[in-house]
């Protein structure tokens, strides 16, 4: 079986003042269908460049996306989008707000299962009872879950999350960790998740890739040997304790403390 | 609007139209020093047909030049809004043609369109108030955060569906603040127009023709009719801001 998402050799400048800055040079990484790959890195290196290549938001000067056999040129309608700023549009209510990318993207659905989809998804991620409320009303936590329908609402193939916890506090992180296996057994995705969290990226992820320092490669690929959801118990165990320990040492070896291939 | 919403403004009018008869009554002022609001009455009673056609020009000449400077306004901030050449090219131009005082270009608008005089006044109104929206709209649509862009491009919508969709609303609050400053600006402009180059229309010329005639309570009639049409056009704009942009204002307490 082919990858749903296939990086080859991408590199990728960003044009400045000085001249070029490469961020991205000869990354490599795949994704199955319905798997879920975790990025980390030193700041900087490139992670959110990464998730633009992945929406079709940027061509990447050298090197291939491709998504579901088909190479990235522009944006697609199969990919979903959620940021560490969970952006809402304050005029409209909760529900209009996840509504927004099906009065984009083709859908077959009428207004009222749109309505209904909606509706689903925002009881799958606990918001039932606050679909008319302004997101102003509603906590950072609760705006994030609003936000996270948002970019499933038209069922995407693809789920990139950009840091999406990075802003909230521990206790409503690891709710909405949670959160998120519940939705993906219901609602299947192939999910990107960039984050600086190694614990979240262990807990959330099958595979955890991490990239050096920029410009950046593909440094290190770590299985977690678990697939969909877990408890929270099991970042409490030796396992996971091993793997927080060599992904450290791998991060380090990215910003340059450690030398490579020394043990963890 | 509750009834405390009323009464506290209206109150607050009464304590300073008291403060101020009682100033003129203390300080022994005769009516051509500083006229009271005693004396205001028999202006509004003895010119009360000229107060309400004259006004009516002030009024719609206002409102006139105000929706021209809202549509170049709003237009204008587009351009500057998406495109960084354009804002890099047109604001010293713009803060130049700001920086004029209006009051000079008067008589250079009532000559070169001589005899034109609802389009003189019109021109000028606009002249004077376009520059804050073209401003706001400006500031508005090139701060909008990449986000809102990208879940919108990620998903395949053009540049006018961003822009109907998420960067019109998003700077309507802004616009409207503008506005607010605008439609101040805008009567400013109108009674420069009438004033100055006085061709019997709208209250300016009410007012010119109170100096001529050593009518001090007129001239003071003058300036509070202004107050009132200007207080009259804000609130409309208050009124439209809430339908339009009521959802900026956060609950209070």
């Amino acid at each position: 079986m082919t990858n749903l998402i296939e990086i080859k050799g991408v590199r990728h400048a960003y044009k400045t003042a000085k001249g070029p800055l490469p961020v991205l040079d000869g990354l490599e990484l795949s994704v199955p269908e319905g798997g879920f790959v975790a990025v980390v890195g030193p700041s900087g290196c490139g992670k959110s460049t990464l998730t633009k290549l992945v929406a079709g938001l940027l061509k990447p000067d050298e090197g291939e996306v491709w998504l579901h056999g088909e190479k990235v040129k522009s944006p697609r309608s199969t990919v979903g989008m959620a940021f560490q700023n969970p952006v809402m549009l304050e005029w409209r209510s909760i529900l209009k707000n996840v509504m927004l990318p099906l009065e984009i993207v083709p859908t077959k659905l009428g207004k009222k299962e749109q309505e209904e989809r909606a509706r689903y998804l925002l009881a799958l991620v606990g918001l039932e009872g606050f679909e008319d409320k302004r997101p102003s009303e509603l906590s950072g936590g609760m705006r994030q879950r609003a936000s996270l329908c948002r970019a499933l609402v038209h069922s995407p193939e693809v789920l990139i999350l950009d840091e999406p916890f990075g802003a909230l506090d521990a206790f409503t992180r690891e709710d909405l960790w949670q959160i998120m296996h519940q939705v993906k057994e219901k609602e299947p995705f192939t999910g990107v998740l960039i984050t600086h969290d190694l614990r979240e990226s262990i807990y959330l992820a099958d595979q955890v890739v991490v990239l050096s320092g920029r410009p950046a490669r593909t440094q290190f690929t770590l299985d977690t040997g678990i697939s969909g959801a877990r408890d929270i118990e099991h970042l409490y165990t030796p396992q996971a304790a091993e793997m927080l320990a060599t992904l450290r040492h791998q991060i380090e070896i990215a910003q340059g403390r450690a030398p490579a291939g020394a043990p963890a | 609007m509750t009834f405390r919403q009323i009464a506290v403004p209206c109150l607050a009018i009464v304590i300073f139209l008291a403060l101020w008869e009682a100033l003129v009554w203390v300080m022994g002022w005769p009516n051509y020093k500083m006229a009271s609001p005693s004396d205001l009455l028999p202006a509004y009673e003895r010119y009360w047909s000229l107060f309400l056609t004259m006004g009516w020009q002030t009024l719609w000449r206002t409102v006139v030049g105000l929706l021209i400077a809202v549509v170049f306004g709003t237009a204008l901030g587009m351009v500057m809004g998406f495109s960084r050449t354009m804002r890099d090219a047109l604001y010293p131009l713009l803060v130049g043609f700001n920086a004029v005082p209006k009051a000079t270009v008067v008589p250079i608008v009532a000559l070169m369109f001589v005899g034109m005089h609802d389009f003189n006044t019109v021109l000028i109104a606009f002249m004077i108030s376009f520059f804050p929206i073209a401003v706001s709209v400006s500031i508005g649509l090139s701060t909008l955060e990449p986000e809102y862009r990208d879940i919108l491009r990620s998903l395949g919508a053009s540049q006018s569906t961003i822009f109907w969709k998420i960067a019109l609303p998003k700077t309507l609050p802004e616009f409207f603040g503008a506005l607010k400053v605008a439609v101040t600006l805008a009567f400013i402009g109108t009674n420069l127009m009438e004033i100055v180059s006085p061709h019997g229309r709208g209250l300016g010329a009410l007012f010119d023709s109170g100096k001529t005639n050593s009518d001090y309570p007129l001239m003071f009639a003058v300036l509070i009719a202004l107050a009132f049409l200007g207080i009259v056009l804000y609130y409309v704009v208050v009124a439209l801001e809430k339908i339009f942009a009521g959802w900026a204002e956060r609950p209070q307490g």
